[in-house]
């Protein structure tokens, strides 16, 4: 986990460093000399060795110093303040939607196996598959913020000023990413569960005299749920990178809009601590899924 | 080659066959010129005239759905070509020949998978610089790692075979035997990733042109579009409608056909 983490930093730091383009022409911008450009690259430190610069950067990193913005002059650390709260906070409710939909939904049809609401939803969940993020959102636009008026287009409450107003203002947003991925792992639970019920312990359960929902709920469930805790868990980096679009359409204050905006400003500092920070969530999530299987299945052992 | 025939199957090559349909027709007529401007007719509803409306510069909308359609399809495939080339070449020889070079690979490939690749997609046209190409660029690069898994670890299963071993005695050399004779065994496999791929590269192409990183007006893609057509959702909500289905129709068709052949969907 660790070498992984390491070399996602290190190809993000890397990749940073080819880029043609001298962060000092921005900066100096119309009192650009090369003499002023060369005491900057030195004042900066972008003199020495990149691998210097990268174990520089990394200390800096895990130690909470995260660089220097070049756009806005301060600190990344000050820049990203309360703009990772947003984000965060949206992609853990997204989060939380997708499995509250998801797992009572995808036991309920697998238990009423080929019943009219599961014919419904198994015909429904490929459309629910193929609609970006970012139309749902502003499906959602449309028919709840301008003709049902349950929220304003644009607007935005801090979580300073209300905490249910913020957690109000995140929910569609929070819908319009969780929708597509919920119907994936409704999916993926429904087809899993029916895959276990040919089993042998299946047969074995039923002949005690269980009914259906007896054999799901006491036996298939906790074999039937492995693959879809590791998929759920892969969501969620997927989930983050959701809202950063998806955050563009309700224009919430959120990294994604900082990452954008950064990316146009050339502003890499920003743009690279954005990334690393993902990376640090993608990781360890895959981690967490292995725990979390290891703790429902004790066959499995942990690498 | 095995393909279920059901119902799936049956639904996703209509939807993509009419999507073809209208891309091609698209490509050589379409009923007024997508980027004409007319100034008395902004903002049109649906009508005889113009079945989907006008934008705010008076463009015939269906013209530029059409011609979106067109746009992120094409996108869509080379970013798929590009991947899938590059995907058999690394994935073929890895798989064939193993060894440190082979785990240093999927090392490297399972870092980048693991990965959102939107967040990449991103990040390497912060370093290239926005417009068509690059995001054709950028979105290829990032397709490749997920290709070469899928045929490294088909190839690894293949080459075992008995046939393999049979044209090897026959004196075939590596690449004859990797390239005319296990490849065209892996395709019934490859299909369906194939389908998932082009879903995502619609998908990705259209997140990016939303975040107006990709396709750079006046020319029309999808993603585009519904960047424009979120400025007039009140008076013309059609335009992001029509906009948004053309994208799902594409999606769903591929969808439907991925999952007809068995594949996997959404776990690419």
């Amino acid at each position: 986990m660790l070498i992984t983490l390491l070399l996602i930093s290190l190809l993000a730091f890397l990749a940073f460093q080819i880029v043609p383009g001298d962060p000092t022409t921005k900066l100096l911008g119309s009192e650009y000399s090369p003499e002023r450009a060369a005491s900057l690259r030195e004042e900066m430190g972008l003199d020495r060795n990149v691998l210097v610069r990268y174990v520089d950067w990394l200390t800096g990193f895990i130690t909470g110093d995260l660089g220097v913005s070049y756009s806005y002059g301060m600190g990344v650390d000050q820049v990203m303040e309360g703009k990772g709260a947003v984000t965060a906070a949206l992609s853990l409710l997204a989060w939380v939607l997708v499995i509250a939909i998801s797992l009572p939904l995808g036991v309920a049809l697998a238990r009423w196996q080929g019943g009219r609401l599961d014919r419904a939803c198994v015909a429904m969940n490929q459309v629910f598959m193929a609609i970006p993020p970012f139309f749902l959102g502003i499906l959602f636009t449309y028919v709840f913020g301008l003709v049902l008026k349950l929220f304003v287009p644009g607007g935005f409450i801090s979580p300073q000023q209300s905490f249910w107003g913020f957690l109000g203002y995140l929910t569609f947003p929070a819908l319009a990413i969780a929708i597509p991925k919920a119907a994936m792992v409704t999916k993926l639970l429904r087809s899993s569960i029916l895959n276990q019920m040919g089993e042998d312990y299946v047969r074995t359960a039923y002949s005690r005299g269980n009914s259906r929902w007896g054999v799901i709920r006491g036996h298939v469930l906790r074999n039937a749920i492995l693959p879809v805790v590791t998929f759920v868990a892969m969501t969620l980096a997927d989930i983050v990178a959701g809202s950063i679009i998806v955050e563009q359409v309700f224009a919430l204050p959120g990294l994604g809009r900082l990452l954008l905006a950064s990316i146009g400003n050339r502003d890499y500092p920003v743009v690279q601590c954005i990334v690393v920070i993902i990376a640090f969530i993608v990781v360890f999530m895959n981690y967490l899924a292995d725990v979390v299987t290891q703790y429902i299945d004790p066959r499995v052992r942990l690498a | 080659m095995k393909i279920k025939h059901n119902k799936n199957f049956t639904a996703g090559a209509v939807i993509t066959a009419f999507m073809l349909t209208v891309i091609l027709i698209g490509m050589v007529w379409t009923p007024y010129d997508p980027n004409a401007m007319s100034g008395k007719e902004k903002m049109l509803s649906p009508c005889l005239a113009h079945p989907l409306g006008t934008d705010n510069f008076g463009r015939d909308i269906l013209s530029r759905v059409v011609e979106g359609a067109g746009a992120t399809f094409i996108i869509a495939a080379a970013t798929v070509a590009i991947g899938l080339v590059a995907g058999l070449v690394i994935g073929g020889l890895t798989g064939y020949y193993g060894g440190w070079l082979d785990e240093v690979v999927m090392r490297f490939n399972d870092a980048i998978a693991a990965f959102p690749s939107i967040l990449l997609a991103l990040v390497l046209i912060a370093l290239f610089g926005s417009g068509k190409y690059n995001i054709i660029l950028a979105l290829g690069l990032l397709f490749i790692p997920s290709f070469a898994r899928v045929v490294r670890a088909e190839v690894a299963r293949q080459k075992s075979l008995d046939y393999v071993a049979g044209a090897k005695l026959m004196g075939a050399g590596d690449m004859r035997i990797l390239f005319l004779h296990i490849l065209p065994n892996i395709v019934p496999v490859l299909l369906p990733s194939v389908a998932i791929g082009f879903n995502n590269a619609v998908l990705a192409e259209a997140s990016m042109s939303y975040l107006s990183v990709g396709v750079q007006p006046p020319d029309a893609s999808l993603g585009r579009m519904l960047n424009e057509a979120q400025g007039y959702l009140l008076t013309a909500p059609w335009y992001a409608l029509s906009t948004g289905v053309a994208i799902i129709l594409l999606v769903l068709g591929f969808g439907l056909l991925s999952e007809g052949m068995g594949g996997k969907y959404g776990a690419a």
